[in-house]
């Protein structure tokens, strides 16, 4: 056995314990509880002093006694044993199998927070991810190595869309015998939920090429400040290392932060907005940065987490800092959705900000670059002719107007709605774009370059 | 105990506190356990000291040992800082990638500044010159664009005893001596300066030439002067970094430092790619031989990013010295504020507003006014221009950061998250920016060109807020209500946004806009609009003018027209002539 034990605590509240009198204890350091019963838990060192621990325990702390329980202090930080023979299996929240099969023989340890990777070594992601949907490959367009959340609320058909994406993710012009894993953490969903993607991923023969990470509604909560860190680094691991690409689903951060927020509040720490810590920014980007591809190395690193919008309000702290970290978002509309329309994705508030190097001669199609900017405008300007008709009413407005609600109406039906196993090339999307611009007189099309009009345009009046 | 020690107490993340401390002073730099992690006093008690540390501090116990070193927080400044990376305490990126690897691992020790390298050293100064703070005494080509000249540190006053003859030295070979006061100064190429200190700001001017930066909304309508200071506040999503990437690629200074303060690592990885293949308009060099970066990525300690933002500022003042028009551009200062945040609930301060500690405001000010634009001698002017992105949680401008900071800057660049949805770009709000330099820089377009960008200037606001009021009219009864010479504004204030405020920075001929292009462009428009509105005044229908062909023209102008072939803009008033001409003919 390594490290020192002791026994006994001075102090047990919510889910952090106090340990006196110890000595040659480093900070951040894996601590294992093990209860009367003989039930070990993990947990962390959150502070430190001369004699005293202060200790986040991550299976909670039901069930600790004051007298009896005892602690022993492992000497190094939180580790994963890492290895390639984890694909295809299922873990709990800390990483420890649940599937009934033996622990994979592991490869290395690694310590769960990752290192930062050091921004000269990194390598810029240009490599276009082709989702087969349409608001996303041509609008927001998802490139190798990029972090792009999903904002959505309750009840609308994230996991859908989540789970069309892990199908059909495909990169174009890609080697064939590339290796493709996705890593699934799941943080205090439903039971409901995660049977849906294990389902999905299932149907498909896709299961074998999935590591799951799973901390459903009914586990700790504070072991979802872990399940996160585990699944990355896994994944850096199989990207770094193994060269594998790598898909990670992170659902729902919005879980993970209320855990952030348990323990700020149960340390007594300044509250910043909405009660959660002033660090979440630093704590939400320790996890969205781990993403990216590096010099030299084969494999990669794509975020999609998901975070459920409380009461939609895409100010909520939660998503309002992530929007700063990851690098655009996916915003779910309740107003497209209760149109009946799939995926509901809200146009004008979702961005990709890595698209520019990602679409376009060679990687796309030389019209994408314009004919996205051309859809965005002209959607735009849908929205306020929208708000005009709705008071001098339809029958008074200009000719032009007309044919935005048209543009407008075509546009939600044809172009952003698809069937949730409708795969469509990029071509495809493009083409639906300019059916739908068809809509709209040639003198309207600003963003759009003449010869692109020459080539593509076909006009509906005529 | 030697002389300057003390034992770890308490860790609490990048905060931990010293007992029995001897001979540490505040703000000195300490060096933290047994892998000597950087770090800096903030707070002394009797024996106690409170210390932050720049580097993570897992595994680090208590009973350790803290090591003064005597010296404040400082960086070295001397040739080899052009075209490097730097973290938030000038640790070389490139240099921590050679000896670690991709990833950023704790207690790699570099120093700053190549010791090895030889540059090729051409005296200037002469002996018994008298030498004082800032005085040259000699030349480096740094890179081929920048020349770098050897300051005599501001600590030092005295008379030059000896220079060393042209050669190659390193930067830690001595290159002259100086007889001060008390004794004889040996001066290497570099010296170190606490980055904590503002260096001398003598000889303030006011600041009256324009700082171009070839973005349009910016030159024409809110312009910052050389030694200005800007904020551009904007929610996510909104184009703070691809504005503050524009800038720092095409601003007319000579010096950029580009501070990534807590930001994301792509971006950084991009500025690193892009910028040695893109070649800047003024020099026709590559952009990365006048750029520094400062990289602290929001993964990287907190710590380091509350220091990043003065690394970056000092390395700009001490460009400033040698005479160089310096810009830097911050993103993101709130980033930096939660820094402060962060640390000071460390440290269980009592909070101010939204939990932000009560000296925010004096931070800001105190970074804001290293800005200006100076005069060096009778015959050397020089600035040092600062632009600060912001990112008020929820584009809500009434934050304490996005507050606080207005009271400190002079041009205010707002973005607006309704035209950055429209893809509007750059999302530059016409009604919340404003700029206190317009009436300072007149003069200067004045005396370089011949149409007058002050009154082109004016009637643009007037129409755009003309505009404004108008939609409010058009809401209610739709535009077909208003009057024709109403709706002849409503489509100039459209040229005026889609044609001449909206400019991509992707496209290649867009991407910079000259200031001599931007005049060119802006009257063509008014004077579109303005013989239009004669054509209306004889009762000619709106749609003849809208449906005019030239209107086509004029909307693509911006790629259409070169920066270097303006006259290309008289063929184009011809055009409008020509057909306003017909019009006016029909309705005689």
């Amino acid at each position: 056995m390594q490290g020192k034990e002791y026994i006994g605590l001075s102090h047990v509240s919510g889910p952090i314990i106090v340990v006196e009198g110890i000595t040659g204890v480093g900070f951040d350091e894996m601590v294992e509880v093990t209860d009367p019963t003989g039930e070990v838990r993990i947990g962390r060192v959150l502070e430190i002093s001369e004699d005293l621990a202060v200790i986040q325990v991550f299976g909670g702390t039901r069930g600790l006694a004051i007298s009896s329980t005892r602690v022993r202090f492992v000497g190094r930080p939180l580790e994963l044993e890492v290895s390639r023979d984890m694909i295809g299996r299922v873990f709990n929240g800390l990483g420890e199998p649940i599937d009934g099969i033996p622990k994979p023989f592991a490869t290395q340890r690694m310590n769960i927070n990752g290192v930062p990777i050091n921004p000269t070594s990194r390598e810029y992601p240009r490599d276009f991810i082709q989702t087969g949907i349409s608001t996303i490959d041509c609008l927001n367009t998802l490139v190798r190595g990029q972090k792009l959340p999903i904002f959505s609320g309750s009840g609308m058909p994230h996991n859908l869309l989540a789970r069309q994406i892990v199908r059909q993710a495909k990169l174009v012009g890609g080697e064939e015998n590339e290796e493709f894993v996705v890593v699934f953490a799941a943080m205090g969903i439903k039971h409901d939920d995660a049977e849906f993607f294990r389902r999905g991923f299932e149907e498909t023969g896709a299961l074998n090429n999935v590591v799951m990470f799973l901390n459903l509604a009914d586990d700790p909560s504070i072991e979802r400040l872990i399940t996160p860190r585990c699944a990355l680094t896994v994944a850096e691991y199989l990207a770094f290392y193994e060269g594998i690409h790598v898909l990670v689903i992170l659902t729902d951060m919005t879980n993970y932060a209320e855990a952030l927020r348990e323990i700020a509040s149960a340390r007594e720490e300044v509250p910043s907005r909405k009660g959660y810590p002033g660090y979440m920014y630093s704590d939400l980007a320790s996890l969205y940065e781990r993403t990216g591809r590096i010099q030299g190395a084969t494999g990669s690193v794509t975020q999609l987490p998901i975070l459920s919008m409380p009461n939609d309000d895409i100010n909520h702290p939660i998503p309002d800092l992530t929007g700063y970290i990851t690098e655009g978002q996916i915003v779910l509309s309740r107003e497209i959705n209760s149109k009946g329309i799939y995926p509901p994705v809200n146009v004008p508030r979702s961005l990709s900000r890595l698209m520019k190097d990602g679409i376009g001669e060679n990687k796309t199609r030389p019209d994408h670059p314009n004919l996205q900017s051309q859809l965005y405008a002209a959607y735009a300007n849908v929205q306020s002719v929208r708000s005009l008709a709705s008071v001098i009413g339809e029958e008074e407005l200009s000719e032009i107007d007309r044919n935005y609600l048209q543009f407008g109406e075509h546009f939600e039906q044809e172009f952003i709605g698809q069937k949730p196993d409708e795969d469509r090339s990029i071509e495809e999307t493009l083409d639906i774009g300019w059916q739908v611009l068809s809509y709209l007189p040639e003198t309207e099309l600003h963003r759009v370059s003449e010869d692109e009009i020459a080539q593509f345009y076909v006009s509906a009046s005529s | 105990m030697a002389e300057r020690e003390g034992i770890i107490y308490r860790i609490n993340g990048p905060v931990i506190e010293a007992r029995r401390v001897i001979g540490i002073y505040m703000g000195d730099m300490v060096e933290v356990g047994n892998e000597r992690l950087i770090a800096e006093t903030i707070s002394l008690e009797d024996d106690r000291a409170t210390i932050q540390v720049y580097e993570d501090t897992s595994g680090l116990q208590p009973g350790e040992m803290v090591y003064g070193t005597g010296l404040p927080l400082a960086v070295e400044l001397g040739p080899g800082l052009m075209s490097q990376t730097f973290d938030g305490i000038q640790r070389p990126l490139e240099l921590i990638q050679e000896k670690a690897g991709s990833f950023i691992q704790r207690g790699v020790k570099v120093p700053a500044l190549d010791r090895e390298k030889k540059w090729h050293f051409k005296p200037i100064a002469k002996v018994n010159d008298e030498a004082e703070a800032n005085t040259i005494l000699g030349t480096v080509q740094e890179t081929e664009l920048i020349e770098h000249r050897i300051l005599v540190p501001p600590d030092v006053k005295g008379r030059i005893t000896h220079v060393a003859e042209e050669g190659e030295y390193t930067i830690e070979d001595t290159i002259a001596k100086v007889m001060t006061k008390n004794d004889e100064r040996e001066l290497p190429m570099y010296h170190q300066w606490p980055v904590r200190a503002k260096r001398s700001s003598v000889g303030r001017l006011n600041p009256s030439i324009p700082l171009l930066t070839g973005q349009r909304v910016l030159d024409f309508l809110f312009p910052l002067a050389r030694g200005g200071v800007a904020a551009i506040p904007g929610g996510f999503g909104t184009g703070k970094t691809m504005l503050q990437h524009s800038l720092a690629k095409w601003c007319n200074a000579e010096i950029i430092i580009y501070i990534g303060c807590g930001e994301r690592g792509n971006e950084m990885t991009q500025v690193l790619e892009e910028f040695p293949e893109l070649i800047d308009p003024n020099s026709d060099h590559p952009l990365m031989e006048r750029t520094i970066l400062i990289a602290n990525t929001s993964n990287m300690p907190v710590t380091a990013r509350e220091s990043s933002i003065y690394t970056g500022i000092t390395i700009g003042e001490y460009y400033r010295d040698m005479g160089y028009h310096v810009a830097i551009m911050a993103d993101s200062t709130s980033r930096w504020a939660e820094a402060l945040r962060e640390i000071s609930g460390r440290l269980e301060e009592m909070p101010a507003e939204e939990g932000y500690p009560a000296y925010l405001a004096s931070r800001l000010a105190e970074f804001y006014e290293r800005a200006g634009r100076f005069r060096l001698d009778k015959d050397r002017e020089a600035s040092l221009s600062l632009v600060g992105a912001v990112s008020p949680p929820g584009g809500d401008f009434s934050e304490p950061v996005t507050q606080h900071t207005r009271r400190f800057i002079r041009c205010f660049w707002g973005l607006d998250s309704e035209l950055a949805g429209a893809r509007h770009f750059p999302a530059i709000s016409w009604t919340d920016s404003y700029s206190e330099y317009i009436s300072d820089i007149a003069e200067w377009w004045d005396e370089n060109f011949e149409t007058s960008w002050s009154k082109l200037r004016t009637d643009i606001m007037e129409i755009l807020q003309d505009e404004q009021r108008l939609q409010q009219v058009v809401k209610l009864v739709g535009p077909d209500a208003l009057p024709d010479a109403q709706r002849l504004t409503l489509e100039t204030a459209r040229l005026i946004k889609e044609a001449f405020l909206q400019q991509s920075a992707l496209s290649e001929e867009d991407a910079y806009c000259s200031a001599g292009k931007q005049l060119g462009m802006a009257n063509i428009i008014m004077h579109f609009h303005e013989r239009a509105i004669g054509i209306i005044e004889r009762g000619a229908p709106i749609f003849t003018i809208t449906e005019l062909d030239i209107v086509q023209d004029i909307m693509r102008m911006k790629t259409r027209i070169p920066n270097d072939n303006l006259d290309e803009f008289d063929t184009l008033m011809e055009g409008i002539n020509y057909q306003m001409d017909v019009l006016e003919e029909k309705y005689r």
